[in-house]
């Protein structure tokens, strides 16, 4: 209990590079949970059937994603057990839990790119601005263009950086002429803040960049789509604090436009950079609440064990 | 304790690494040794063929000042090239050098030295140039094979005269003219302009290389889209499951299926059922494009799989169907391994002989095949053919075939391995 750290003690603990740029948070909670909860909560763990099972609010306003009762198997592995998220527009929500948990499992349900897996095989609901992402009216390949991802490697193409962010509009028509395309690549580059390195070397191999511009020319290469929701699986583990903090600097920018979900191992970045949070534990979503609530005050002993560090 | 540990330790590390160092030489030794057998094997290999084969290369001409005597060439005042004696013309030529020779059996010897070329080449000169008629020229004339293996030293002059096909009276001839200069050798052109021939002097190769390019385009053509489109399909869009675990095993086999089985399965589907013309390219073709199919699948495979899968999710992600993704992303890195794949199995089709003998690709053929339904031989079945020949003179041209084969093969190969150096480099 008294490990539970104050919030902005996580949003400090950026990497020195990042800790000038530190948001400061007025939240202060002391965070002293007494024993007789502790044991509440366990109890409820036990007691709770899969959909009462995930503590703190699910729900928000205006939501734009809804997954409701989303269940994944990977032939007999139950990946994700009946999971309800409601994500909105303008906000950030990170996905935490350690490893195997299911939250790339869970991400890439929103885009469908579990499609692709043969194995995989997914029930629930989801919609997208009021539709469901599974009916047969909709394409994939549409829903991609609206729900854009962004790997935990970077894997840019091996083409230019020009045609590497080119792609997209490219293969959805969104420009008309060659004009139109430039200004469209020079602005995603410039969303994304790697313009100014490569202005003068459009036309050189995107593999040829460093680690942090390559996953800032992926962010480039998806924004360039012009998509309503990014899924980002955690977009800066290959990266070093400065490429991360530029990375970071950038989600805060476009979440005014889009809704992020990021699934991230660092608390600090999550804690810096999501309004919300939700925790997976063993493909249960076990709690979502405000940024602000799971790192001081959780309400599942499990959510308190991983922010704390007791466990992941 | 720790300390006692770690010097134990080191001392066990340092007895051993005598050992160890012995075992890391002598296994080093074993493999240059291997590769100095094969090194071996392969000059020795190159060497007997280059020297056996070379002096196809060049051929004896004879120097004779042949008269385009009107009245033997045209007796009734109208040249029909078809039927004027064109080889006495240039007999006639050979005896004014000679004058000396009488007696039926002595200018049939002398007559013996210039081969039957000497005539066709005089037409030819005839029929481009009508205004010869009535004039002389000096032509450089084709001599025959054995006066052509005399004077490249392949006919023992100090062997007893009834043992060898020239006689002393032949020998002497030959010197007389190589006396006066009228000998010399050039480059062979017959070698590479003519179709087969009875007379070694005048067999080239053509007519074979162009079989075998005849059906290597039908190969290329069918096996390469036809495998391509096969392993992208196996690879990007088939399910995974028994099926496919069972069509893997079965291309794999196909693969190491002995190559005359092909040749049957040609022989008893493309000709007997049906009823494609036999000893045509286009058959050779066909069964050529069975034989390399699985090779191309399994090489096309194994180069779609090599690209990363990052960069389908990348494609995909990003709102690309699954077909732009095949063709914008996947086939571009793949394709110098299947090229690559494309080309070993091409060189590996050159140089099939078996196959070819089954679908009757092994006839005697003369003339140059012109289309993918003449009758034609391949590279191969003519070095098999040549190889059977008694000739002295086809001995060394099937040393010359061989190299010509090699030479293509190499070529092919080289820029098979150019191909995958550029693969590499890829990502
Ligand atoms: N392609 C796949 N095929 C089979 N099982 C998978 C696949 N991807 C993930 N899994 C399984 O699903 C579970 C959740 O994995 P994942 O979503 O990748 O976890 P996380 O991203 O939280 O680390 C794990 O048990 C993992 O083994
Ligand atoms: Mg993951």
């Amino acid at each position: 209990m008294q490990n539970l750290r104050p919030i902005n003690e996580y949003r400090r603990m950026r990497d020195p590079a990042g800790s000038n740029s530190t948001r400061e948070s007025p939240v202060m909670l002391s965070s002293s949970l007494d024993s007789q909860e502790e044991v509440s909560i366990e109890e409820e763990v036990e007691n709770s059937d899969a959909a009462s099972a995930t503590l703190g609010n699910v729900r928000c306003d205006n939501p734009y994603i809804v997954a409701e009762n989303i269940d994944v198997f990977y032939g007999d592995n139950h990946a994700i057990q009946d999971v309800t998220l409601e994500i909105a527009k303008n906000q950030v929500v990170a996905l935490i839990g350690p490893s195997g948990c299911g939250k790339s499992t869970f991400l890439r349900c929103l885009n469908r790119m579990n499609d692709s897996i043969d194995s995989a095989r997914v029930t629930g609901t989801i919609t997208l601005d009021g539709e469901n992402i599974h009916s047969k009216s909709l394409d994939p390949v549409a829903l991609r263009a609206r729900v854009g991802m962004v790997f935990q490697k970077p894997n840019p193409f091996p083409k230019s950086i020009y045609d590497n962010v080119a792609y997209g509009p490219r293969i959805h028509g969104l420009a008309n002429d060659r004009a139109e395309l430039d200004n469209i690549v020079h602005t995603s580059l410039e969303r994304a803040g790697l313009l100014k390195e490569v202005k003068n070397r459009l036309d050189d191999p995107g593999t040829g960049l460093s680690g942090g511009q390559q996953q800032r020319l992926c962010i480039a290469r998806t924004i360039a789509v012009d998509p309503e929701v990014i899924l980002m699986d955690e977009p800066c583990s290959a990266l070093d604090p400065i490429a991360t903090a530029k990375i970071e600097d950038l989600m805060d920018e476009l979440s005014e436009n889009y809704a992020i979900v990021i699934v991230t191992h660092s608390m600090q970045q999550a804690a810096r950079v999501s309004r919300r949070v939700a925790y997976f534990h063993l493909g249960k979503l076990i709690e979502v609440d405000e940024t602000d609530k799971i790192f001081t005050n959780p309400s599942h002993k499990l959510t308190e064990d991983y922010v704390t560090g007791r466990i992941g | 304790m720790a300390a006692d540990t770690s010097t134990s330790s080191r001392t066990k590390v340092e007895a051993g690494l005598a050992r160890r160092r012995r075992r890391e030489h002598l296994f080093r030794a074993g493999g240059m040794a291997a590769t100095m057998v094969g090194v071996l094997f392969l000059i020795v290999f190159f060497w007997t063929l280059l020297a056996q084969g070379s002096s196809a290369f060049v051929q004896t001409f004879v120097d004779l000042d042949i008269e385009f005597s009107a009245d033997l060439l045209a007796p009734d005042g109208e040249l029909d090239t078809a039927y004027a004696d064109f080889d006495g013309i240039a007999r006639a030529a050979l005896r004014k050098k000679f004058p000396e020779v009488s007696g039926r059996n002595d200018r049939r010897a002398l007559n013996r030295l210039i081969s039957v070329g000497a005539g066709y080449q005089i037409r030819e000169a005839i029929e481009s140039n009508p205004d010869l008629l009535g004039r002389s020229q000096v032509m450089t004339l084709p001599v025959a094979a054995n006066v052509d293996m005399l004077m490249k030293g392949n006919i023992d002059r100090s062997l007893p005269e009834d043992q060898r096909p020239l006689s002393d009276q032949q020998v002497a001839w030959i010197d007389a003219l190589l006396a006066d200069d009228s000998i010399s050798t050039r480059f062979n052109r017959a070698l590479f302009s003519n179709g087969d021939s009875r007379e070694p002097e005048l067999a080239g190769i053509r007519g074979a290389l162009m079989g075998s390019f005849y059906m290597l385009v039908i190969t290329i053509a069918l096996s390469f889209p036809l495998g391509a489109a096969a392993a992208i399909y196996l690879e990007e869009f088939a399910p995974k499951n028994r099926w496919a675990d069972l069509i893997e095993v079965n291309i794999n086999n196909l693969a190491a299926v002995p190559s005359i089985v092909f040749g049957l399965l040609g022989l008893a589907v493309f000709i007997n059922w049906m009823a494609i013309p036999r000893s045509a390219p286009l058959v050779g073709g066909l069964v050529l494009s069975l034989l390399t199919l699985p090779v191309i699948i399994i090489a096309a495979r194994a180069a779609i799989k090599a690209v990363p899968p990052s960069i389908r999710e990348a494609a995909l992600a990003l709102g690309a169907s699954r077909m732009q993704v095949v063709f914008h992303h996947v086939l571009p890195l793949a394709m110098p391994g299947m090229l690559t794949g494309t080309i070993i199995g091409m060189s590996r089709a050159l140089g099939e002989s078996a196959p070819l003998l089954m679908i009757g690709m092994v006839a005697f053929i003369v003339d140059v095949p012109a289309s993918f339904s003449d009758p034609a031989t391949a590279l191969p079945v003519q070095i098999y053919l040549w190889a059977d020949s008694p000739e002295r003179a086809f001995a060394e041209r099937t040393s010359a075939a061989i190299i010509v084969l090699l030479g293509f093969l190499l070529i092919m190969n080289l820029s098979a391995v150019i191909m995958r150096r550029k693969v590499e480099r890829q990502w």
